[in-house]
């Protein structure tokens, strides 16, 4: 398990986790109002998060290759290019085979295909260039209720242990129950495979559940009293409120361009 | 190592029509809220730490799989084994911290579409599989083989509900339309829902066997869970019907779909201030928009080269 943050003092590491996250989110709420077709606003959008992303110096390259990782999902618009709105034309494939196909429903699915793949970046950027702790802060500052952001950060920090153990259940498994070479197959029937995968969820919950029983005992121990520490809010910056007022602005502007030539 | 790959429930943003989002927005921080207070009556102070273990537990748990036939696999999601064990409003928060987290720092599900995969996820997958536990129950009189039978329907259909609903959704927003996301999101399902199914059923005997003790805890508080037999057997009842009237009348779906195209009539509003738009000097719109887009591409390189020109000249002053 890998996180995506990498530790560098860029421009963009160094604004404040909240104006990052509003901006984020508005980013993604400007670029999904622009309407279908709106391809001068999409290029627009797609600079800027390439901008930023470039800023941030987190590597192009991991920026691109993550943000790929939603596409599968492209299939579900897929149906739009065939049963799209008319005006429908048709091709003839082979001998008598006619595929229907709607231009505005082709545009429409690059349009969805586009403004996913440029959300997602916007996403991975904020996740790559802000600390998680600072991000759970931002969320708190930004009144998201107290408890759930310590349900949150408490089980960020159990992750990695937990996902540890998970792959030493595998590695168990895996040493116990030979794999015949080329079968995929793995130990007895389905069923027993099922149950012995069901075996191993059952012990990760008990083991949790034990596990969250003694991080209790030992913050307990540590004086918690059901209150968790609170941090003095600092209101943001007149530089950080600046970057927040002048991006937005500058999304509603590409919304606008996007309102205007989108089809 | 990388997570799981992206399982086919997690909306991406640019699926969902904004409106549609900010709706189950709405309805999902409803039902957090209510959940977050009545996870604090009961559990208290401890609430924090098993609640932030469990989730991670269900996070990393997803990793557990077992092989079917060729490459495909059976996963655990783990909706159904977090509302046994815990109740239906505790099992909401865990699932919440898991699929915001996904959504957070793994990408996996929008961050605008994140309370639409919350309600499918977090909200329908445990008020469905606790309310069919429940019944199936009360059903078998509580005896040791229906509690594993139980568990194996509760799991698949809070996985083939929540599929559902996801395809319901992808259809209001005008993305896919009914007659086809409904069938082939459900389809999907309810295979994968035999997976989970499974090994919640196993999850279950093992847990018979080590510590029957942990297994009562969803039956206790019988006064404060009817509403949510009740809800969760209602919102199954209601997408099960639903889902296909709406494949078999597409047309309704994408009627509700227009009229929420509220944008559109902003836009024609928009088109009526500035009636002749056009790039100065170009009267053809066609031609307008291509020469736009040639100006937006060249726009994009020019600004990204002087980005990194910049970048590298700071780098290299900074490493001199």
């Amino acid at each position: 398990m890998r996180e995506l943050y990498t530790h560098n003092l860029s421009v963009i590491h160094r604004i404040d986790a909240r104006t990052k996250a509003i901006f984020a989110l508005a980013f993604i709420i400007f670029l999904n109002l622009t309407p279908s077709g709106a391809w001068p606003a999409y290029i627009l959008f797609t600079t800027l998060i390439c901008s930023l992303a470039l800023l941030s110096r987190s590597g192009m390259s991991l920026i691109l290759k993550r943000s790929l990782l939603a596409l599968p999902f492209v299939l579900a618009a897929l149906p739009l290019i065939f049963a799209g709105p008319a005006p429908q034309g048709q091709v003839t494939v082979l001998n008598g085979l006619q595929i229907t196909y709607s231009m505005e429903g082709l545009s429409r699915f690059a349009s969805i295909a586009v403004k996913s793949w440029v959300s997602v970046m916007a996403a991975v950027l904020l996740a790559a260039t802000t600390r998680f702790p600072d991000l759970l802060l931002a969320l708190e500052q930004l009144r998201i209720p107290k408890l759930f952001v310590a349900i949150i950060g408490l089980m960020w920090r159990y992750l990695f242990v937990i996902s540890d153990e998970v792959t030493r259940m595998l590695r168990a498994r895996a040493s116990r129950s030979a794999i015949a070479p080329g079968s995929g197959h793995t130990g007895g029937t389905l069923l027993w495979r099922a149950r012995v995968t069901g075996g191993m969820a059952g012990s990760l919950f008990l083991r949790s559940i034990e596990r969250s029983d003694r991080v209790y005992a030992a913050m307990l121990s540590r004086g918690y009293t059901g209150e968790l520490p609170s941090y003095e809010t600092i209101p943001l910056s007149t530089k950080d409120m600046l970057t927040l007022v002048l991006g937005i602005l500058l999304l509603v502007l590409l919304w606008a361009l996007g309102v205007l030539t989108g089809g | 190592m990388l997570f799981s790959p992206v399982h086919p429930m997690h909306i991406p943003d640019g699926f969902l029509s904004v409106l549609i989002s900010i709706v189950f927005w709405i309805i999902s921080v409803i039902l957090i809220g209510i959940a977050l207070r009545k996870t604090s009556q009961t559990l208290g102070e401890r609430q924090v730490p098993l609640m932030g273990v469990l989730a991670a537990a269900i996070f990393a748990g997803q990793m557990l799989n077992f092989s079917v036939t060729g490459g495909t696999s059976g996963h655990l999601l783990g909706a159904a084994i977090a509302a046994i064990l815990l109740g239906p409003w505790p099992a909401v928060l865990v699932m919440t911290s898991v699929v915001s987290v996904q959504a957070l720092l793994f990408q996996d599900g929008g961050i605008l579409a994140l309370g639409a995969n919350l309600f499918n996820m977090a909200i329908i997958g445990p008020f469905v599989a606790y309310a069919i536990y429940t019944l199936l129950m009360n059903l078998f009189r509580k005896k040791t083989w229906g509690m594993f039978v139980a568990g194996f329907v509760a799991a698949w259909s809070s996985i083939f509900i929540a599929s559902l609903s996801c395809a319901l959704q992808l259809a209001l927003s005008g993305t896919s339309p009914a007659n086809v996301s409904v069938p082939a999101m459900g389809a999907i399902h309810a295979l994968i829902g035999v997976g989970e199914g499974l090994i919640t059923a196993g999850a279950l005997a093992f847990l018979f066997a080590a510590r029957k003790d942990l297994l009562k805890p969803g039956e206790a508080e019988p006064a404060s869970s009817k509403g949510v037999v009740i809800g969760g057997s209602l919102i199954a009842l209601l997408l099960a019907v639903l889902s296909p009237l709406a494949s078999s009348h597409p047309d309704g779906l994408e009627w509700v779909a227009e009229q929420h195209g509220f944008i559109e009539t902003a836009k024609e509003a928009l088109y009526n201030i500035i009636p002749d738009y056009t790039m100065p000097g170009i009267s053809d719109p066609a031609i307008a928009t291509i020469v736009a887009g040639i100006l937006g591409a060249i726009i994009v390189f020019g600004v990204a080269y002087g980005i990194g020109r910049a970048e590298k000249r700071i780098h290299t002053q900074e490493g001199a």
